[in-house]
């Protein structure tokens, strides 16, 4: 059997960062995975390892994953649905003679 | 690589134990039944929930696994450009490893967790990486034939129900066709080559073939459990399925290298519009899964000597970044 319950709790203890990479200039910053360390730099620098091995982005985020607070899924209907049934919202409701010209 | 469906333990599913039960059940599979992907913090049977987080540690930990029996060529690649592939397929194991056990752990169990049954023996990796890599085609004919094989699970994978899951398998498949083709780049080197470099092709290829159609698991018939993940779409096509399509992808590759296939039973069957092929021995596989391959042992002593050997790191940055904060909270 292994003996690393020391380790184990050191592993306990290294936070989880949640990465966030923008592709190239002018693009989002896109979630794309999660990562363990022991501070922000070296959260930085192993979401650059694991994430953008092959020129997947030109800027990273890593957030402490508890820091962020997510809309939970029970409550999808009440935050969302409210937009379904308005679709005068959307540039298709509304009929313009062909004469307006582009619009 | 990988995505080893033959390692699966039953799947024990409750009966629903009241009527909201019931009702949460039927939404969730009307979700999977609409191909609607399930995300971490929603609502899932907690079968559904144990069966992921059993495939995805084992494929987690068969891409760290996997690593070894590449480290061993490392230091002998025969030239700067085989080295640096080598050093390049090797680190994206090691990431793919990364991306799976962070996906999984979505599913509330931490990496530490799973690390701790893969070191116990509790969980297990492919049974491909129990058998060593004796030579240098080995290099060749696991890219091309374990990462192609790896390559025909995790397609299907890429395509399950639960989202991180399948998020990570995209990625996966796109990396790891630069694997198969290194590979396969590499024994087309060899079969060029001198009578020696053309017997060791041959060689290596005859000792990974039957492993390869092995990944697949279980013929379809001794596969019991699979229907519940077919259902649940955590599986999306049969072992047999997977495996057939390996193999019509594979053959004309063999005969483009100029090797033969260990089968004599592999033949073109007009009428179903596949290869036939020859009986697969399940008693060495069972072996292999149950720690009596060739390299079980070793494997998992390397692993938790790196572990062990890599505590210091993991305290010394631990106490860094308690000092760090102590400083900005002072």
């Amino acid at each position: 059997m292994p003996k690393h319950t020391t380790e184990q709790i050191t592993e306990k203890e290294w936070p989880l960062w949640e990465v966030f990479i923008r592709s190239k200039a002018g693009l989002d910053h896109k979630h794309c995975g999660s990562v363990h360390a022991s501070d922000a730099e070296i959260a930085l620098e192993s979401a650059r390892d694991v994430y953008t091995r092959r020129s997947e982005g030109i800027s990273i985020w890593v957030v402490p994953s508890n820091a962020i607070t997510a809309s939970k899924p029970e409550d999808k209907e009440s935050l969302f649905e409210p937009a379904d049934d308005k679709i005068y919202r959307h540039p298709t409701f509304y009929d313009i003679p062909k004469g307006a010209g582009k619009m | 690589m990988y995505g080893d469906t033959s390692i699966q333990k039953p799947i024990k599913i409750a009966e629903p134990t009241s009527a909201e039960q019931a009702r949460l059940e039927e939404i969730f599979q009307q979700k999977i039944d609409d191909d609607i992907k399930i995300e971490p913090q929603e609502w899932m049977p907690a079968a559904y929930r144990k069966t992921l987080v059993r495939q995805m540690s084992q494929h987690a930990h068969s891409e760290v696994i996997g690593m070894q029996p590449e480290g061993n060529w490392l230091t002998r690649a025969p030239s700067l450009r085989r080295k640096v592939i080598l050093l390049a397929k090797i680190q994206d194991e090691g990431g793919h490893g990364l991306y799976i056990y962070s996906a999984a752990e979505t599913l509330g169990t931490s990496r530490a967790e799973m690390i701790e049954q893969l070191q116990s023996g509790k969980a297990k990796y492919s049974s491909i990486f129990n058998y060593p890599a004796l030579t240098w085609a080995d290099m060749g004919t696991i890219g091309w034939l374990v990462d192609g094989a790896a390559i025909t699970n995790q397609v299907a994978l890429s395509r399950g129900s639960y989202g991180p899951y399948s998020r990570a398998m995209i990625r996966i498949c796109k990396e790891e066709s630069f694997h198969q083709r290194q590979g396969y780049e590499l024994l087309l080197t060899l079969s060029k080559g001198t009578k020696e470099q053309k017997e060791m092709l041959q060689e290596s290829v005859n000792r990974f073939w039957w492993p390869s159609l092995m990944m697949f698991g279980p013929n379809d018939a001794n596969s019991p459990h699979s229907a519940q993940s077919m259902k649940w779409k955590i599986k999306k096509k049969s072992n047999d399925q997977l495996r057939q399509e390996f193999i019509d992808a594979t053959v004309p590759q063999a005969e483009f290298l100029g090797i033969t296939l260990p089968d004599p039973d592999l033949k073109w069957n007009e009428e179903r519009g596949h290869y036939d092929y020859g009986a697969i021995d399940w008693e060495e596989f069972g072996n292999v899964i149950n720690g009596n391959g060739p390299c079980n042992k070793q494997r998992l002593a390397n692993h938790i000597k790196a572990h062990e050997d890599g505590a210091w790191v993991r305290e010394a940055a631990a106490a860094y970044a308690e000092k760090q904060q102590k400083k900005r909270v002072a």
